[in-house]
C-alpha cells in the first residue's frame, strides 16, 4: 500500500500540514517496501486557481492509494481523488507523520 | 441614468441608500434597482414586491466528449487556470475554475471538448409599482461573480428604457467585481462612514474610480461617530458630499427589522430627497 | 500550530475590531495575520511598522509588442472578453479586462504577444504595538482577489509563529464566502463568527456556516450590537444551538466600540464594559482551542 502524507517535512518525522492543496510536501511511505519518499509540492504556491486538483493529479502520478492529512481536501480536490479511487483520511493536521501513520493503523482517524 | 452605488469598506450602507434611495424615487417615476452583490444579495430583504420573472444564467463550459479523443493533454496545456486535467485516461473539467476563454475547446485537435452551457447562478425580477427590482445570486459552489454581474447589466439594459432610472447596488471592495459592477455607471455613489477604517477605504474607492473615469460623490452614513477626517478629505480633493445620513439608533433598529427607512425617519427621507435632486440635476445635465 | 479565524459573511459587523482587541489581548503569544486584504484595515489599530514588504504577482496580462504585431486581427477575434480593442488603428490590451487566459499569444502568427505576471499587491511583515508580529497585505485595484494572496499572508504568519514558538495565528479573514474566505479558513483549528442581529446578518451568518461546516471547523459566535433587536438575537442564538456553535459573547450596541477605532485603541484598551466581555469570549476561544485553557 501506498500511504501518502501531506506535510511539512520530507521525513517521517516531520509535521503534517493541514491543508491538502498548497500542502508543502508530501511524504510518501510504501508500506512493502518500507520505503520513504518525498514530493516538493511548493512550487503550488504560484496557482491563484485551482490548486486542490492539480496537487490531485498529482498524488495520482505518485500511485498514492491512501491519502492522510489534515482538515480534508476541498470540493474540486475531493473529486479528482474519488475519481481515483483513493481512500482519504483526515484529522492527523496537529501530528507528526509517525503519529498520524499510528492513528491510521489504529483505525483512530476518521474517512473522508 | 445608470447610478452605482458602491464602498471600499463593507457594512457602510450601501444596501441601505440603494434600496431606500430607489424606493423613494419610484414614488414618482419608474426606476430599477439591481443588486449586483451576487456572491451575498441582500436588498431582496427590504424590497416587498411581486415576482414576476425568473431566468436561470448560465456560462459557458468546455464538456468531455470521449469518442474522439486521443488524449493528447493539448487542452490541460493551454488551460491557465487548471480547470481542465488530463487523469490518466480520461478529462477532467472543474466548472467554477473555468473562465470561459473557449482555448481548450477551439484548440482540441479532435474537438473533443465542445463548449456547453452550464446554468451559475440565477436572475429574479421584481415588481412593485413603479420599482422594479432585479436580484441575481450565484449558486452555491459558483465563485466567480464577473460574468453573472455581466449578465444582469446586460439584461437591464434589454429591458429597460433610456429614461429609467437605473441604480446598481455593487458589492463591497476595489476588485474585480466592483469593477465590473461600475464599468458601465454614468456616476458613482460612494457611500463612507466617517471613522479612520471608512476614511481609509474610502480613499481606495476614490483611487478605483478615478482611474475608471467615472464621476463620483460620496454619502456619508452614521454622520456624527469618528471624526471629521473624511469631510475634510472630500474638501481637500474637491469631492461632493452629496448627503449625510445621521448616526441613530432608531436607524439601526429599523434597518434590523428589514425595514426601509425614509418612510418613518425624517433625516433619511431628506437624505435620499437631496440624493434624488442631485441625480436628477446631472440627468438633466446629461441631457 | 493553531490558526484562530475570525469571519463575519457579512461586512460592517466589527470583525476587524474584535480581531483587533483579541490580538491585543493575545499580545506577544500571537502572530497576527490580516487576511481581509481587498480593502484591509488592521493595520490602522496595530501600528505597523512595515518593516519589510514583498511585491505580490498574480495572474497573467497579454501585452502586444506594436514592432511584431501585422495587424492580421487573430487576437481580437478569440478573445472571449473584449479585451482587445483597436486603438489608433492599433490592436492594444486593456489590462482591466484581460483575464489572461493566454489563448491570444497561442495564436498569433507573429508571436507579438507576450504574457507577464504582473504585480496585484504587497505583502508586508511588521513589529506591531502589542510586542507582537503582523503579516498584513495591500491588494491592487481591480486585482483578481484569489485565495492566492490570503494563502501567502497565512503562510508567512504561520511559519514565523512556528519559528518563534508563539502558540497561535489569529487570522482576520475575508468577508463574504468566496474563494478569499475559504483560503482564510483552510487549516483552521477555530473559527469566530462575528454577526449582528439583523436580517441581512442573520442571513449571511447562515451562509458563512456552511462553509465553516463543510471544513468541519469548530466555531463560536459573538452577537455584537446584539440588544438592537431582541428578537432577531434570539433567532440567531436557536440557530447556534441547532449547529452546536459556542455563544462567545453578546456586545450591546455601543457607540464607544467605534469611537475605540476613531481613537486608535481596540475596545479593550478603550472600554472597561466592552472590554470584559471580550476579554470573556477571549477566554472561552482559548479553553475551546486547547480544551484546558492553558494554551502553555
Amino acid at each position: 500500500m501506498k500511504i501518502v502524507f501531506t506535510a511539512k517535512g520530507t521525513d517521517m518525522n516531520a509535521a503534517m500540514d493541514p491543508r491538502f492543496g498548497r500542502t508543502e510536501y508530501f511524504v510518501i511511505f510504501d508500506e512493502d517496501l518500507k520505503s520513504v519518499e518525498s514530493f516538493d509540492n511548493r512550487a503550488i504556491e504560484g496557482e491563484a486557481h485551482g490548486a486542490g486538483p492539480k496537487t490531485a493529479q498529482k498524488l495520482g502520478e505518485l500511485g498514492a492509494e491512501v491519502l492522510i492529512t489534515g482538515n480534508g481536501p476541498g470540493g474540486n480536490a475531493a473529486t479528482v481523488l474519488k475519481t481515483m479511487g483513493t481512500e482519504v483520511y483526515v484529522g492527523a493536521g496537529d501530528m507528526t507523520v509517525t503519529e498520524a501513520y499510528e492513528a491510521y493503523k489504529a483505525g483512530s482517524l476518521k474517512k473522508a | 441614468m445608470k447610478i452605482a452605488i458602491a464602498s471600499g469598506k463593507g457594512g457602510t450602507g450601501k444596501t441601505t441608500l440603494s434600496t431606500n434611495l430607489a424606493s423613494f424615487m419610484a414614488e414618482s417615476r419608474e426606476c430599477v434597482l439591481s443588486d449586483l452583490d451576487v456572491e451575498e444579495p441582500n436588498s431582496g430583504l427590504f424590497i416587498k414586491a411581486e415576482l414576476i420573472h425568473e431566468e436561470d444564467k448560465f456560462k459557458m463550459i468546455p464538456e468531455w466528449e470521449k469518442s474522439k479523443c486521443e488524449l493528447c493533454g493539448n487542452c490541460q496545456a493551454v488551460c491557465n487556470f487548471n480547470a481542465v486535467l488530463k487523469m490518466g485516461k480520461m478529462i477532467m473539467v472543474f466548472p467554477e475554475l473555468c473562465h470561459g476563454c473557449y482555448a481548450c475547446s477551439e484548440l482540441c485537435p479532435t474537438d473533443s471538448l465542445p463548449m456547453k452551457q452550464k446554468k451559475m447562478g440565477e436572475l429574479k425580477s421584481y415588481k412593485s409599482g413603479n420599482l422594479n427590482f432585479i436580484e441575481s445570486k450565484l449558486i452555491i459552489g459558483e465563485e466567480q461573480a464577473v460574468p453573472l454581474i455581466k449578465q444582469t447589466i446586460d439584461y437591464v439594459d434589454e429591458n429597460f428604457g433610456e429614461d429609467v432610472i437605473k441604480i446598481f447596488d455593487s458589492p463591497p471592495g476595489t476588485s474585480c467585481p466592483v469593477i465590473e459592477a461600475t464599468r458601465d455607471a454614468d456616476f458613482v455613489i460612494l457611500v463612507t462612514e466617517p471613522t479612520p477604517f471608512g476614511l481609509h477605504d474610502l480613499k481606495l474607492a476614490v483611487e478605483t474610480v478615478k482611474q475608471m473615469g467615472k464621476p463620483f460623490g460620496v454619502v456619508i452614513n452614521r454622520h456624527g461617530i469618528g471624526n471629521n477626517g473624511v469631510e475634510l478629505y472630500c474638501i481637500e480633493d474637491n469631492i461632493d458630499i452629496i448627503a449625510r445620513i445621521p448616526n441613530d439608533r432608531l436607524i439601526a433598529e429599523t434597518y434590523s427589522r428589514g425595514e426601509l427607512l425614509y418612510p418613518t425617519i425624517p433625516s433619511v427621507k431628506e437624505a435620499v430627497k437631496s440624493i434624488s435632486t442631485y441625480i436628477e440635476n446631472i440627468e438633466g445635465w446629461a441631457k | 500550530m493553531k490558526e484562530i479565524v475570525v469571519i463575519s459573511g457579512k461586512g460592517g459587523t466589527g470583525k476587524t475590531s474584535i480581531t483587533a482587541s483579541l490580538a491585543y489581548l493575545g499580545g506577544k503569544d500571537l502572530i497576527i495575520a490580516d487576511c481581509d486584504v481587498d480593502a484591509a484595515d488592521m493595520h490602522l489599530l496595530m501600528a505597523p511598522d512595515f518593516g519589510q514588504s514583498e511585491d505580490f504577482y498574480s495572474g497573467e496580462i497579454a501585452y502586444i509588442d506594436q514592432d511584431a504585431c501585422i495587424k492580421c486581427g487573430k487576437c481580437q477575434d478569440v478573445c472571449r472578453f473584449d479585451a482587445i480593442p483597436i486603438i489608433n488603428t492599433q490592436y492594444v490590451v486593456d489590462p482591466l479586462g484581460c483575464e489572461g487566459c493566454g489563448y491570444c499569444a497561442r495564436v498569433c502568427p507573429t508571436d507579438a504577444i507576450s504574457n507577464s505576471q504582473p504585480k496585484v499587491g504587497e505583502v508586508y511583515v511588521s513589529d506591531i504595538r502589542t510586542g507582537s508580529t503582523m503579516v498584513h497585505a495591500r491588494l491592487s485595484i481591480g486585482a483578481d482577489n484569489s485565495g492566492k494572496l490570503v494563502a501567502k499572508v497565512k503562510n508567512e504568519a504561520k511559519t514565523l509563529a512556528e519559528k518563534e514558538n508563539k502558540i497561535a495565528v489569529l487570522v482576520d479573514g475575508s468577508p463574504g464566502v468566496g474563494c478569499p474566505v475559504v483560503s482564510s479558513l483552510s487549516g483552521a483549528s477555530f473559527t469566530v463568527l462575528v454577526t449582528e442581529p439583523t436580517v441581512s446578518g442573520l442571513h449571511d451568518l447562515r451562509r458563512v456556516y456552511e462553509l465553516v461546516k463543510k471544513f468541519g471547523i469548530k466555531a463560536g459566535c459573538i452577537i455584537n450590537k446584539a440588544d438592537l433587536n431582541k428578537s432577531v438575537s434570539e433567532e440567531i442564538k436557536s440557530f447556534l444551538k441547532e449547529e452546536e456553535i459556542i455563544l462567545l459573547s453578546e456586545i450591546p450596541y455601543n457607540v464607544k466600540f467605534t469611537d475605540a477605532m476613531t481613537n486608535g485603541k481596540t475596545i479593550v484598551e478603550y472600554d472597561k464594559e466592552l472590554g470584559n466581555i471580550i476579554s470573556e469570549s477571549w477566554n472561552k476561544i482559548i479553553r475551546a482551542v486547547w480544551n484546558t485553557g492553558d494554551p502553555k
